[in-house]
Protein backbone atom coordinates (compact mmCIF):
# COMPACT_ATOMS: atom_id res chain seq x y z
CA UNK A 1 0.00 0.00 0.00
CA UNK A 2 2.23 2.62 -1.20
CA UNK A 3 -0.46 5.46 0.01
CA UNK A 4 0.87 4.69 3.61
CA UNK A 5 4.03 7.01 4.37
CA UNK A 6 5.77 3.62 6.83
CA UNK A 7 5.63 1.38 3.73
CA UNK A 8 6.98 3.35 0.60
CA UNK A 9 8.04 1.11 -1.41
CA UNK A 10 11.99 1.79 -2.45
CA UNK A 11 12.01 1.28 -6.20
CA UNK A 12 15.43 0.77 -7.50
CA UNK A 13 16.99 2.13 -11.05
CA UNK A 14 16.13 -1.40 -12.84
CA UNK A 15 12.60 -1.60 -11.52
CA UNK A 16 12.89 -4.19 -8.59
CA UNK A 17 11.53 -3.55 -5.24
CA UNK A 18 12.56 -5.03 -1.45
CA UNK A 19 9.20 -6.99 -1.92
CA UNK A 20 10.76 -8.42 -5.08
CA UNK A 21 13.97 -10.09 -2.69
CA UNK A 22 11.44 -11.04 0.06
CA UNK A 23 9.42 -12.98 -2.74
CA UNK A 24 12.67 -14.38 -4.01
CA UNK A 25 14.04 -15.13 -0.71
CA UNK A 26 11.24 -16.92 0.60
CA UNK A 27 10.38 -18.77 -2.52
CA UNK A 28 13.69 -20.30 -2.12
CA UNK A 29 14.14 -21.01 1.65
CA UNK A 30 10.81 -23.05 0.76
CA UNK A 31 12.23 -24.77 -1.82
CA UNK A 32 14.92 -25.98 -0.07
CA UNK A 33 12.92 -27.17 3.06
CA UNK A 34 10.71 -28.90 0.90
CA UNK A 35 13.45 -30.78 -0.96
CA UNK A 36 15.01 -31.40 2.81
CA UNK A 37 11.91 -32.87 3.68
CA UNK A 38 11.47 -34.65 0.88
CA UNK A 39 14.14 -36.90 1.35
CA UNK A 40 12.53 -39.28 4.36
CA UNK A 41 10.40 -39.88 2.19
CA UNK A 42 11.87 -41.01 -0.43
CA UNK A 43 14.56 -42.51 1.12
CA UNK A 44 12.21 -45.04 3.36
CA UNK A 45 12.03 -46.86 -0.70
CA UNK A 46 15.03 -48.17 -0.53
CA UNK A 47 16.29 -51.56 1.40
CA UNK A 48 15.74 -51.02 5.29
CA UNK A 49 18.34 -52.42 7.31
CA UNK A 50 16.37 -55.45 8.05
CA UNK A 51 16.74 -56.33 4.35
CA UNK A 52 20.82 -55.10 4.34
CA UNK A 53 21.39 -57.65 6.95
CA UNK A 54 20.54 -60.45 4.94
CA UNK A 55 22.93 -59.34 2.31
CA UNK A 56 25.56 -61.64 2.23
CA UNK A 57 25.18 -65.50 2.69
CA UNK A 58 27.57 -68.17 3.51
CA UNK A 59 27.00 -71.79 1.77
CA UNK A 60 28.69 -74.69 2.84
CA UNK A 61 29.66 -76.49 -0.82
CA UNK A 62 31.39 -79.65 0.87
CA UNK A 63 28.48 -82.25 -0.47
CA UNK A 64 28.25 -80.77 -4.02
CA UNK A 65 30.16 -83.70 -6.08
CA UNK A 66 31.70 -82.76 -9.60
CA UNK A 67 29.20 -82.59 -12.00
CA UNK A 68 26.00 -81.83 -9.35
CA UNK A 69 24.61 -77.88 -9.27
CA UNK A 70 23.04 -76.26 -5.95
CA UNK A 71 20.80 -73.36 -6.19
CA UNK A 72 21.13 -71.14 -3.43
CA UNK A 73 18.54 -68.00 -2.07
CA UNK A 74 20.28 -64.45 -2.25
CA UNK A 75 18.86 -61.24 -2.01
CA UNK A 76 15.91 -62.48 -3.25
CA UNK A 77 17.39 -64.21 -6.34
CA UNK A 78 18.77 -67.68 -7.03
CA UNK A 79 22.84 -68.32 -7.23
CA UNK A 80 23.68 -71.16 -9.00
CA UNK A 81 26.36 -73.02 -7.37
CA UNK A 82 28.10 -75.38 -10.10
CA UNK A 83 31.21 -78.38 -9.31
CA UNK A 84 32.28 -78.43 -13.10
CA UNK A 85 33.22 -81.81 -14.08
CA UNK A 86 37.02 -81.23 -16.45
CA UNK A 87 35.49 -81.76 -19.52
CA UNK A 88 33.22 -78.52 -18.92
CA UNK A 89 36.11 -76.39 -17.68
CA UNK A 90 38.68 -77.72 -20.73
CA UNK A 91 35.31 -76.95 -23.43
CA UNK A 92 34.78 -73.42 -21.93
CA UNK A 93 38.53 -72.98 -22.12
CA UNK A 94 38.80 -73.77 -25.73
CA UNK A 95 36.30 -71.27 -27.14
CA UNK A 96 37.71 -68.51 -28.65
CA UNK A 97 37.07 -65.43 -27.40
CA UNK A 98 35.74 -63.56 -30.57
CA UNK A 99 33.58 -65.68 -31.10
CA UNK A 100 31.49 -64.33 -27.73
CA UNK A 101 28.63 -61.56 -27.61
CA UNK A 102 30.69 -60.86 -23.81
CA UNK A 103 33.83 -61.61 -23.98
CA UNK A 104 35.17 -63.66 -20.56
CA UNK A 105 37.64 -66.21 -20.07
CA UNK A 106 37.33 -68.62 -18.01
CA UNK A 107 39.66 -67.65 -15.54
CA UNK A 108 37.80 -64.26 -15.32
CA UNK A 109 34.61 -66.47 -14.50
CA UNK A 110 36.19 -68.32 -11.34
CA UNK A 111 38.45 -68.32 -8.34
CA UNK A 112 42.43 -69.18 -8.66
CA UNK A 113 42.61 -72.54 -7.33
CA UNK A 114 39.19 -72.91 -7.46
CA UNK A 115 38.89 -73.19 -11.33
CA UNK A 116 36.03 -76.09 -11.14
CA UNK A 117 33.35 -73.78 -9.02
CA UNK A 118 30.80 -71.92 -10.76
CA UNK A 119 29.06 -69.46 -8.83
CA UNK A 120 26.57 -67.20 -10.58
CA UNK A 121 23.32 -65.24 -10.39
CA UNK A 122 20.61 -67.74 -12.12
CA UNK A 123 18.89 -64.83 -13.44
CA UNK A 124 18.73 -64.66 -17.54
CA UNK A 125 20.71 -61.40 -18.50
CA UNK A 126 17.89 -60.84 -20.96
CA UNK A 127 14.83 -60.06 -19.30
CA UNK A 128 15.16 -61.88 -15.97
CA UNK A 129 14.13 -65.53 -15.26
CA UNK A 130 15.81 -68.02 -14.49
CA UNK A 131 17.43 -70.32 -16.62
CA UNK A 132 17.54 -74.10 -16.91
CA UNK A 133 20.62 -75.98 -16.06
CA UNK A 134 22.68 -78.60 -18.07
CA UNK A 135 20.49 -77.55 -21.13
CA UNK A 136 20.87 -75.47 -24.17
CA UNK A 137 22.88 -75.66 -27.09
CA UNK A 138 26.62 -75.37 -25.14
CA UNK A 139 25.90 -77.95 -22.50
CA UNK A 140 25.36 -75.04 -20.04
CA UNK A 141 22.45 -73.05 -19.19
CA UNK A 142 18.96 -72.45 -21.18
CA UNK A 143 16.44 -69.85 -20.93
CA UNK A 144 13.14 -71.13 -21.47
CA UNK A 145 11.34 -67.57 -21.83
CA UNK A 146 13.04 -66.47 -24.77
CA UNK A 147 15.44 -69.01 -25.68
CA UNK A 148 19.14 -67.72 -24.51
CA UNK A 149 21.87 -70.17 -24.41
CA UNK A 150 24.66 -69.98 -22.44
CA UNK A 151 27.71 -72.13 -22.41
CA UNK A 152 29.52 -74.21 -19.30
CA UNK A 153 30.91 -70.82 -18.24
CA UNK A 154 27.66 -69.08 -18.18
CA UNK A 155 28.38 -67.42 -21.16
CA UNK A 156 25.58 -66.02 -23.10
CA UNK A 157 26.32 -68.08 -26.85
CA UNK A 158 23.03 -67.56 -28.91
CA UNK A 159 19.66 -65.86 -28.07
CA UNK A 160 18.60 -62.45 -27.38
CA UNK A 161 20.81 -62.15 -23.66
CA UNK A 162 23.51 -59.73 -24.22
CA UNK A 163 25.55 -60.28 -21.33
CA UNK A 164 27.11 -63.24 -19.33
CA UNK A 165 25.08 -64.70 -16.41
CA UNK A 166 26.47 -62.11 -13.77
CA UNK A 167 29.13 -63.58 -11.47
CA UNK A 168 28.47 -62.36 -7.78
CA UNK A 169 31.11 -61.22 -5.28
CA UNK A 170 32.22 -63.93 -3.21
CA UNK A 171 35.10 -65.49 -1.55
CA UNK A 172 36.37 -68.88 -0.40
CA UNK A 173 36.42 -68.73 3.28
CA UNK A 174 37.64 -72.28 3.35
CA UNK A 175 37.84 -74.78 0.76
CA UNK A 176 35.02 -76.07 1.24
CA UNK A 177 32.45 -73.26 2.44
CA UNK A 178 31.69 -69.66 0.21
CA UNK A 179 30.56 -66.19 1.09
CA UNK A 180 28.46 -64.43 -1.50
CA UNK A 181 28.09 -61.02 -1.21
CA UNK B 1 -14.93 -20.79 -5.47
CA UNK B 2 -15.12 -18.48 -8.01
CA UNK B 3 -12.91 -18.99 -11.44
CA UNK B 4 -12.66 -15.09 -11.84
CA UNK B 5 -11.20 -13.36 -15.00
CA UNK B 6 -7.40 -14.44 -14.75
CA UNK B 7 -5.58 -14.12 -17.44
CA UNK B 8 -2.18 -16.01 -17.46
CA UNK B 9 0.58 -13.84 -19.00
CA UNK B 10 2.28 -16.70 -20.25
CA UNK B 11 1.26 -17.56 -24.04
CA UNK B 12 1.12 -21.45 -23.44
CA UNK B 13 0.10 -21.20 -19.89
CA UNK B 14 -2.69 -19.32 -21.53
CA UNK B 15 -3.48 -21.70 -24.16
CA UNK B 16 -3.72 -24.32 -20.93
CA UNK B 17 -6.00 -22.20 -18.66
CA UNK B 18 -8.76 -21.48 -21.40
CA UNK B 19 -8.96 -25.27 -21.78
CA UNK B 20 -8.84 -26.26 -18.10
CA UNK B 21 -9.02 -23.83 -16.23
CA UNK B 22 -7.44 -24.87 -12.85
CA UNK B 23 -5.09 -22.01 -12.67
CA UNK B 24 -8.26 -19.78 -12.66
CA UNK B 25 -9.46 -21.81 -9.96
CA UNK B 26 -6.09 -21.26 -7.62
CA UNK B 27 -6.36 -18.00 -8.21
CA UNK B 28 -9.37 -17.27 -7.36
CA UNK B 29 -9.79 -19.61 -4.30
CA UNK B 30 -6.37 -18.90 -2.39
CA UNK B 31 -4.90 -16.20 -4.95
CA UNK B 32 -5.09 -12.47 -5.35
CA UNK B 33 -8.77 -13.29 -6.81
CA UNK B 34 -10.16 -13.85 -3.87
CA UNK B 35 -10.78 -10.90 -1.15
CA UNK B 36 -10.86 -11.43 2.32
CA UNK B 37 -11.31 -9.18 4.97
CA UNK B 38 -8.92 -6.98 5.90
CA UNK B 39 -8.95 -7.73 9.63
CA UNK B 40 -8.09 -10.98 9.93
CA UNK B 41 -6.31 -11.75 13.37
CA UNK B 42 -3.75 -14.81 13.37
CA UNK B 43 -6.54 -16.99 14.57
CA UNK B 44 -7.41 -17.33 11.19
CA UNK B 45 -4.28 -19.05 10.41
CA UNK B 46 -5.83 -22.38 11.93
CA UNK B 47 -8.35 -23.17 8.83
CA UNK B 48 -5.23 -23.41 6.49
CA UNK B 49 -3.09 -25.30 9.03
CA UNK B 50 -5.59 -27.84 9.48
CA UNK B 51 -5.65 -28.45 5.89
CA UNK B 52 -1.47 -28.50 6.27
CA UNK B 53 -1.88 -31.45 8.88
CA UNK B 54 -4.45 -33.30 6.68
CA UNK B 55 -1.66 -32.84 3.91
CA UNK B 56 1.23 -34.10 6.28
CA UNK B 57 -1.13 -37.19 7.45
CA UNK B 58 -2.46 -38.58 4.20
CA UNK B 59 2.08 -38.21 2.89
CA UNK B 60 2.97 -39.94 5.98
CA UNK B 61 0.44 -42.60 6.32
CA UNK B 62 0.88 -43.74 2.39
CA UNK B 63 4.65 -44.27 3.03
CA UNK B 64 3.37 -46.11 6.73
CA UNK B 65 1.25 -48.45 4.57
CA UNK B 66 3.92 -49.46 2.40
CA UNK B 67 5.47 -51.41 5.16
CA UNK B 68 2.54 -51.93 7.75
CA UNK B 69 1.33 -54.98 8.31
CA UNK B 70 -2.77 -55.52 9.41
CA UNK B 71 -2.50 -58.82 10.81
CA UNK B 72 -3.00 -59.48 14.52
CA UNK B 73 0.49 -61.83 14.19
CA UNK B 74 2.72 -59.32 12.21
CA UNK B 75 1.28 -55.90 13.12
CA UNK B 76 3.22 -54.98 15.82
CA UNK B 77 6.49 -56.36 15.03
CA UNK B 78 5.62 -54.45 11.37
CA UNK B 79 5.38 -51.14 13.28
CA UNK B 80 9.15 -52.14 15.43
CA UNK B 81 10.48 -52.79 12.08
CA UNK B 82 9.36 -49.58 10.69
CA UNK B 83 11.09 -47.66 14.04
CA UNK B 84 13.79 -49.78 13.83
CA UNK B 85 14.81 -50.81 10.02
CA UNK B 86 13.26 -48.60 7.79
CA UNK B 87 15.55 -46.14 6.44
CA UNK B 88 14.02 -42.88 8.40
CA UNK B 89 10.98 -44.80 9.98
CA UNK B 90 11.00 -43.36 12.92
CA UNK B 91 10.84 -40.07 11.33
CA UNK B 92 8.03 -40.87 9.43
CA UNK B 93 6.10 -42.95 11.93
CA UNK B 94 6.39 -40.06 14.74
CA UNK B 95 5.48 -37.29 12.09
CA UNK B 96 2.34 -39.41 11.75
CA UNK B 97 1.67 -40.17 15.33
CA UNK B 98 2.23 -36.81 16.34
CA UNK B 99 0.78 -35.23 13.68
CA UNK B 100 -2.49 -36.50 14.63
CA UNK B 101 -2.37 -34.38 17.83
CA UNK B 102 -1.18 -31.50 15.88
CA UNK B 103 -4.04 -32.15 13.61
CA UNK B 104 -6.78 -31.90 17.01
CA UNK B 105 -5.05 -29.32 18.57
CA UNK B 106 -5.20 -27.04 15.30
CA UNK B 107 -8.85 -27.89 14.90
CA UNK B 108 -9.90 -27.35 18.31
CA UNK B 109 -8.12 -23.74 18.12
CA UNK B 110 -10.12 -23.23 14.94
CA UNK B 111 -13.43 -24.55 16.44
CA UNK B 112 -13.27 -22.24 19.53
CA UNK B 113 -12.15 -19.42 16.85
CA UNK B 114 -15.57 -20.13 15.37
CA UNK B 115 -17.19 -20.30 18.76
CA UNK B 116 -15.98 -16.82 19.78
CA UNK B 117 -16.33 -15.04 16.26
CA UNK B 118 -19.63 -16.63 15.99
CA UNK B 119 -18.36 -17.72 12.41
CA UNK B 120 -21.30 -20.59 12.70
CA UNK B 121 -24.15 -18.09 12.12
CA UNK B 122 -25.99 -17.05 9.19
CA UNK B 123 -24.92 -17.29 6.64
CA UNK B 124 -22.50 -20.14 7.39
CA UNK B 125 -24.61 -22.16 8.86
CA UNK B 126 -23.50 -24.99 6.26
CA UNK B 127 -20.04 -23.86 6.60
CA UNK B 128 -20.17 -24.58 9.98
CA UNK B 129 -21.87 -28.02 9.82
CA UNK B 130 -19.67 -29.39 7.26
CA UNK B 131 -16.97 -28.30 9.97
CA UNK B 132 -18.69 -30.82 12.38
CA UNK B 133 -18.84 -33.85 9.48
CA UNK B 134 -14.95 -33.51 9.52
CA UNK B 135 -14.72 -33.49 13.37
CA UNK B 136 -16.24 -36.90 13.41
CA UNK B 137 -14.56 -38.47 10.45
CA UNK B 138 -11.28 -37.42 12.10
CA UNK B 139 -12.45 -39.04 15.50
CA UNK B 140 -13.56 -42.04 13.64
CA UNK B 141 -10.40 -41.81 11.73
CA UNK B 142 -7.55 -41.25 14.19
CA UNK B 143 -9.85 -44.15 16.83
CA UNK B 144 -9.00 -46.49 14.17
CA UNK B 145 -5.82 -45.35 13.29
CA UNK B 146 -4.67 -45.93 16.92
CA UNK B 147 -5.36 -49.42 16.63
CA UNK B 148 -3.34 -50.14 13.72
CA UNK B 149 0.11 -50.69 16.05
CA UNK B 150 -2.05 -53.18 17.67
CA UNK B 151 -0.25 -52.36 21.21
CA UNK B 152 -2.36 -52.59 24.54
CA UNK B 153 -4.46 -49.43 24.15
CA UNK B 154 -4.94 -50.42 20.98
CA UNK B 155 -6.57 -53.31 21.75
CA UNK B 156 -8.03 -52.47 25.19
CA UNK B 157 -9.14 -49.01 23.10
CA UNK B 158 -11.07 -51.03 20.32
CA UNK B 159 -12.83 -53.47 22.49
CA UNK B 160 -14.15 -50.59 25.03
CA UNK B 161 -15.09 -48.06 21.89
CA UNK B 162 -16.75 -50.48 19.95
CA UNK B 163 -18.56 -51.96 22.76
CA UNK B 164 -20.38 -48.60 23.52
CA UNK B 165 -22.73 -49.75 20.34
CA UNK B 166 -23.17 -52.46 22.61
CA UNK B 167 -25.41 -50.15 24.47
CA UNK B 168 -28.52 -49.23 22.16
CA UNK B 169 -31.14 -51.98 23.34
CA UNK B 170 -32.12 -55.01 21.11
CA UNK B 171 -29.91 -55.04 18.29
CA UNK B 172 -26.64 -53.55 20.46
CA UNK B 173 -24.65 -56.81 20.84
CA UNK B 174 -25.71 -57.90 17.05
CA UNK B 175 -24.21 -54.41 15.49
CA UNK B 176 -21.02 -54.80 17.85
CA UNK B 177 -20.55 -58.37 16.73
CA UNK B 178 -20.87 -56.96 12.84
CA UNK B 179 -18.36 -54.41 13.95
CA UNK B 180 -15.95 -57.01 14.96
CA UNK B 181 -16.34 -59.38 12.54
CA UNK B 182 -15.98 -61.94 15.26
CA UNK B 183 -16.91 -62.41 18.84
CA UNK B 184 -13.95 -59.81 19.97
CA UNK B 185 -11.84 -57.43 18.65
CA UNK B 186 -9.81 -59.81 16.59
CA UNK B 187 -7.85 -60.04 12.78
CA UNK B 188 -11.35 -58.84 10.73
CA UNK B 189 -11.70 -56.30 13.19
CA UNK B 190 -8.07 -55.24 12.54
CA UNK B 191 -7.53 -55.66 8.69
CA UNK B 192 -11.42 -53.71 8.10
CA UNK B 193 -10.01 -50.81 10.58
CA UNK B 194 -6.95 -50.56 8.36
CA UNK B 195 -9.08 -50.24 5.09
CA UNK B 196 -10.78 -47.70 6.36
CA UNK B 197 -8.39 -46.05 8.75
CA UNK B 198 -6.80 -45.55 4.69
CA UNK B 199 -9.93 -44.59 3.14
CA UNK B 200 -11.77 -42.11 5.64
CA UNK B 201 -8.90 -39.27 5.13
CA UNK B 202 -10.13 -39.51 1.37
CA UNK B 203 -13.64 -38.64 2.56
CA UNK B 204 -12.43 -35.93 4.72
CA UNK B 205 -10.66 -34.48 1.54
CA UNK B 206 -13.81 -34.39 0.40
CA UNK B 207 -15.57 -32.83 2.62
CA UNK B 208 -12.83 -30.41 3.10
CA UNK B 209 -13.54 -29.02 -0.56
CA UNK B 210 -16.88 -28.75 0.48
CA UNK B 211 -16.16 -26.89 3.28
CA UNK B 212 -14.51 -24.31 1.30
CA UNK B 213 -16.58 -24.31 -1.37
CA UNK B 214 -19.37 -22.81 1.23
CA UNK B 215 -16.67 -20.59 2.94
CA UNK B 216 -16.39 -18.90 -0.16
CA UNK B 217 -19.47 -17.95 -1.43
CA UNK B 218 -20.37 -15.80 1.79
CA UNK B 219 -16.24 -15.32 2.29
CA UNK B 220 -14.53 -15.41 5.47
CA UNK B 221 -15.71 -13.89 8.93
CA UNK B 222 -13.80 -11.32 10.87
CA UNK B 223 -12.72 -10.73 13.95
CA UNK B 224 -15.38 -7.42 14.11
CA UNK B 225 -17.91 -10.34 13.02
CA UNK B 226 -19.89 -7.92 10.84
CA UNK B 227 -20.35 -8.12 6.59
CA UNK B 228 -17.79 -6.99 4.37
CA UNK B 229 -19.49 -3.61 3.02
CA UNK B 230 -17.03 -3.17 -0.17
CA UNK B 231 -13.46 -3.12 -1.62
CA UNK B 232 -12.29 -0.85 1.04
CA UNK B 233 -12.99 -3.45 3.82
CA UNK B 234 -11.10 -6.22 1.67
CA UNK B 235 -7.64 -7.23 0.74
CA UNK B 236 -6.77 -9.93 -1.65
CA UNK B 237 -5.76 -13.31 -0.38
CA UNK B 238 -2.38 -13.57 -1.93
CA UNK B 239 -0.12 -11.85 -1.02
CA UNK B 240 -1.40 -10.47 2.12
CA UNK B 241 -2.93 -14.07 3.76
CA UNK B 242 -0.80 -16.38 2.05
CA UNK B 243 2.38 -14.76 3.75
CA UNK B 244 0.22 -14.40 6.88
CA UNK B 245 -0.23 -18.24 6.47
CA UNK B 246 2.99 -18.98 5.72
CA UNK B 247 4.37 -17.12 8.79
CA UNK B 248 1.70 -19.18 10.79
CA UNK B 249 2.98 -22.38 9.14
CA UNK B 250 6.43 -21.94 9.68
CA UNK B 251 6.35 -21.07 13.83
CA UNK B 252 3.41 -24.56 13.55
CA UNK B 253 6.09 -26.50 11.97
CA UNK B 254 8.37 -25.55 14.97
CA UNK B 255 6.12 -26.43 17.11
CA UNK B 256 5.43 -29.75 15.85
CA UNK B 257 9.33 -29.98 15.59
CA UNK B 258 9.57 -29.85 19.12
CA UNK B 259 7.18 -33.11 20.05
CA UNK B 260 8.57 -35.35 16.75
CA UNK B 261 12.47 -34.72 17.62
CA UNK B 262 12.43 -34.17 21.44
CA UNK B 263 9.48 -35.23 22.99
CA UNK B 264 7.87 -37.90 20.36
CA UNK B 265 6.56 -39.98 22.88
CA UNK B 266 5.00 -37.39 25.46
CA UNK B 267 1.14 -37.53 24.17
CA UNK B 268 1.18 -41.47 23.15
CA UNK B 269 0.49 -44.04 26.40
CA UNK B 270 3.41 -46.53 26.99
CA UNK B 271 1.18 -49.12 27.55
CA UNK B 272 0.90 -48.99 23.75
CA UNK B 273 4.32 -50.67 23.07
CA UNK B 274 3.38 -53.65 25.13
CA UNK B 275 2.36 -56.50 22.30
CA UNK B 276 -2.03 -56.87 22.38
CA UNK B 277 -3.08 -59.54 24.68
CA UNK B 278 -6.56 -60.42 24.54
CA UNK B 279 -6.41 -62.05 27.94
CA UNK B 280 -5.04 -58.76 30.21
CA UNK B 281 -6.54 -55.06 30.76
CA UNK B 282 -4.10 -52.44 31.67
CA UNK B 283 -5.02 -51.16 34.70
CA UNK B 284 -5.93 -48.13 33.59
CA UNK B 285 -7.36 -47.40 29.95
CA UNK B 286 -7.17 -43.93 28.88
CA UNK B 287 -7.47 -42.95 25.05
CA UNK B 288 -5.55 -40.07 23.66
CA UNK B 289 -5.65 -36.49 25.14
CA UNK B 290 -7.63 -35.27 22.04
CA UNK B 291 -11.16 -37.72 22.93
CA UNK B 292 -10.25 -37.38 26.75
CA UNK B 293 -13.24 -34.65 27.74
CA UNK B 294 -15.52 -36.92 25.92
CA UNK B 295 -14.21 -39.84 27.53
CA UNK B 296 -14.99 -37.74 30.93
CA UNK B 297 -18.78 -37.45 29.53
CA UNK B 298 -19.40 -41.04 29.14
CA UNK B 299 -17.92 -41.99 32.03
CA UNK B 300 -20.25 -39.33 33.52
CA UNK B 301 -23.53 -40.96 33.21
CA UNK B 302 -24.38 -43.93 35.91
CA UNK B 303 -26.25 -45.48 32.84
CA UNK B 304 -24.90 -47.43 30.03
CA UNK B 305 -26.96 -46.58 27.10
CA UNK B 306 -27.11 -42.64 28.69
CA UNK B 307 -23.50 -42.03 29.12
CA UNK B 308 -23.25 -43.48 25.05
CA UNK B 309 -26.06 -41.15 23.82
CA UNK B 310 -24.62 -38.04 26.22
CA UNK B 311 -21.12 -38.96 24.72
CA UNK B 312 -22.36 -38.80 20.91
CA UNK B 313 -24.69 -35.76 21.68
CA UNK B 314 -21.57 -33.62 22.87
CA UNK B 315 -20.77 -33.47 19.14
CA UNK B 316 -23.86 -33.78 17.51
CA UNK B 317 -24.92 -30.82 19.29
CA UNK B 318 -22.81 -29.20 17.14
CA UNK B 319 -24.61 -29.23 14.27
CA UNK B 320 -27.96 -27.24 15.78
CA UNK B 321 -25.71 -24.60 17.67
CA UNK B 322 -26.01 -21.90 14.48
CA UNK B 323 -29.96 -21.99 15.76
CA UNK B 324 -29.47 -22.72 19.28
CA UNK B 325 -27.52 -19.33 19.91
CA UNK B 326 -30.06 -16.44 19.13
CA UNK B 327 -28.16 -13.50 19.01
CA UNK B 328 -27.55 -11.69 16.11
CA UNK B 329 -24.11 -10.35 16.78
CA UNK B 330 -21.49 -12.79 15.77
CA UNK B 331 -18.55 -11.42 17.23
CA UNK B 332 -17.79 -11.80 20.86
CA UNK B 333 -15.99 -8.52 21.43
CA UNK B 334 -19.47 -6.92 20.96
CA UNK B 335 -20.99 -9.58 23.75
CA UNK B 336 -19.79 -8.97 26.70
CA UNK B 337 -21.34 -11.52 28.29
CA UNK B 338 -21.16 -14.25 26.02
CA UNK B 339 -17.69 -13.43 26.32
CA UNK B 340 -17.73 -14.73 29.60
CA UNK B 341 -19.83 -17.76 28.72
CA UNK B 342 -17.31 -18.25 26.20
CA UNK B 343 -13.95 -18.77 28.62
CA UNK B 344 -16.07 -20.82 30.91
CA UNK B 345 -16.80 -23.00 28.43
CA UNK B 346 -13.09 -23.38 27.53
CA UNK B 347 -12.30 -24.23 31.04
CA UNK B 348 -14.97 -26.29 31.44
CA UNK B 349 -13.53 -28.53 27.88
CA UNK B 350 -10.41 -28.42 29.97
CA UNK B 351 -11.90 -29.84 33.14
CA UNK B 352 -13.29 -32.71 31.49
CA UNK B 353 -9.92 -33.16 29.79
CA UNK B 354 -8.56 -33.38 33.51
CA UNK B 355 -11.63 -35.64 34.60
CA UNK B 356 -11.29 -37.99 31.08
CA UNK B 357 -7.54 -38.23 32.00
CA UNK B 358 -7.93 -39.34 36.15
CA UNK B 359 -9.90 -42.69 37.04
CA UNK B 360 -13.23 -42.25 38.06
CA UNK B 361 -13.03 -42.36 41.40
CA UNK B 362 -13.75 -39.72 44.59
CA UNK B 363 -14.24 -36.18 43.79
CA UNK B 364 -13.34 -36.44 40.30
CA UNK B 365 -16.48 -38.05 39.55
CA UNK B 366 -18.36 -35.51 40.87
CA UNK B 367 -16.49 -33.16 39.00
CA UNK B 368 -17.24 -34.70 35.74
CA UNK B 369 -20.75 -34.89 36.49
CA UNK B 370 -21.02 -30.84 36.61
CA UNK B 371 -18.61 -30.31 34.19
CA UNK B 372 -20.53 -32.43 32.01
CA UNK B 373 -24.07 -30.56 33.24
CA UNK B 374 -22.52 -27.44 31.92
CA UNK B 375 -21.34 -28.53 28.88
CA UNK B 376 -24.89 -29.26 27.94
CA UNK B 377 -26.59 -26.34 29.76
CA UNK B 378 -23.97 -23.52 28.23
CA UNK B 379 -25.44 -24.87 24.56
CA UNK B 380 -29.06 -25.48 25.55
CA UNK B 381 -29.78 -22.99 27.99
CA UNK B 382 -27.13 -20.30 28.07
CA UNK B 383 -26.58 -19.52 24.44
CA UNK B 384 -30.86 -20.14 23.56
CA UNK B 385 -31.65 -17.19 26.79
CA UNK B 386 -28.10 -15.32 26.71
CA UNK B 387 -29.29 -13.84 22.83
CA UNK B 388 -32.05 -12.46 24.16
CA UNK B 389 -31.63 -10.95 27.08
CA UNK B 390 -27.76 -9.30 26.64
CA UNK B 391 -27.31 -5.99 25.94
CA UNK B 392 -24.48 -6.07 22.72
CA UNK B 393 -21.75 -3.39 22.14
CA UNK B 394 -22.84 -0.93 19.08
CA UNK B 395 -21.26 -2.37 15.85
CA UNK B 396 -18.77 -0.37 14.04
CA UNK B 397 -19.52 0.94 10.75
CA UNK B 398 -17.51 -0.79 8.69
CA UNK B 399 -14.20 -3.05 8.77
CA UNK B 400 -12.08 -0.24 7.00
CA UNK B 401 -13.51 2.39 9.70
CA UNK B 402 -12.88 0.11 12.43
CA UNK B 403 -9.50 -0.97 11.65
CA UNK B 404 -8.01 1.84 9.84
CA UNK B 405 -10.35 5.03 10.68
CA UNK B 406 -12.59 7.01 8.46
CA UNK B 407 -10.00 8.53 6.61
CA UNK B 408 -9.54 5.37 5.43
CA UNK B 409 -12.54 4.48 3.56
CA UNK B 410 -12.42 7.08 1.04
CA UNK B 411 -9.49 4.98 -0.66
CA UNK B 412 -9.99 1.75 -1.73
CA UNK B 413 -7.57 -0.89 -0.57
CA UNK B 414 -7.73 -3.87 -2.85
CA UNK B 415 -4.96 -1.59 -5.15
CA UNK B 416 -3.05 -4.59 -6.76
CA UNK B 417 -0.23 -5.39 -4.79
CA UNK B 418 3.37 -3.46 -5.92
Amino acid sequence: MSSNPSTVEQVSEDGTTRRDFLYIATTAMGAVGAAYAAWPFIDQMNPSKDTLALASIEVDIAAVERGQSIKVMWRGKPVFIRNRTDMEIEESKAVDLSDLRDPQTDEERTKPGHEQWLVMVGVCTHLGCVPLGEAGDFGGWFCPCHGSHYDTAGRIRKGPAPLNLEVPDYQFISDDRILVG
Amino acid sequence: MATGSYTPKNKAVRWFNERLPILSLVHGTLGAGYPAPRNLNYFWNFGSLAGLCLVIQIVTGIVLAMHYTPSTLAAFDSVERIMRDVNYGWLIRYIHANGASMFFIVVYIHIFRGLYYGSYKAPREILWMLGVVILLLMMATAFMGYVLPWGQMSFWGATVITNLFSAIPGIGESIVTLLWGGFSVDEPTLKRFFSLHYLLPFVITGVVILHIWALHLPGSNNPLGIDVKGPQDQVPFHPFYTAKDALGVGVFLIFFGLFVFYMPNSLGHPDNYIPADPLVTPPHIVPEWYFLPFYAILRAVPDKLGGVLLMFAAVGLLFFLPWLDTSKVRSAIFRPAYKLFFWLLVVDGVVLGVVGANPPEGSWILIGRLATVYYFVHFLLILPILGKVERTKPLPESIASAVIGNKASARPATAPAE
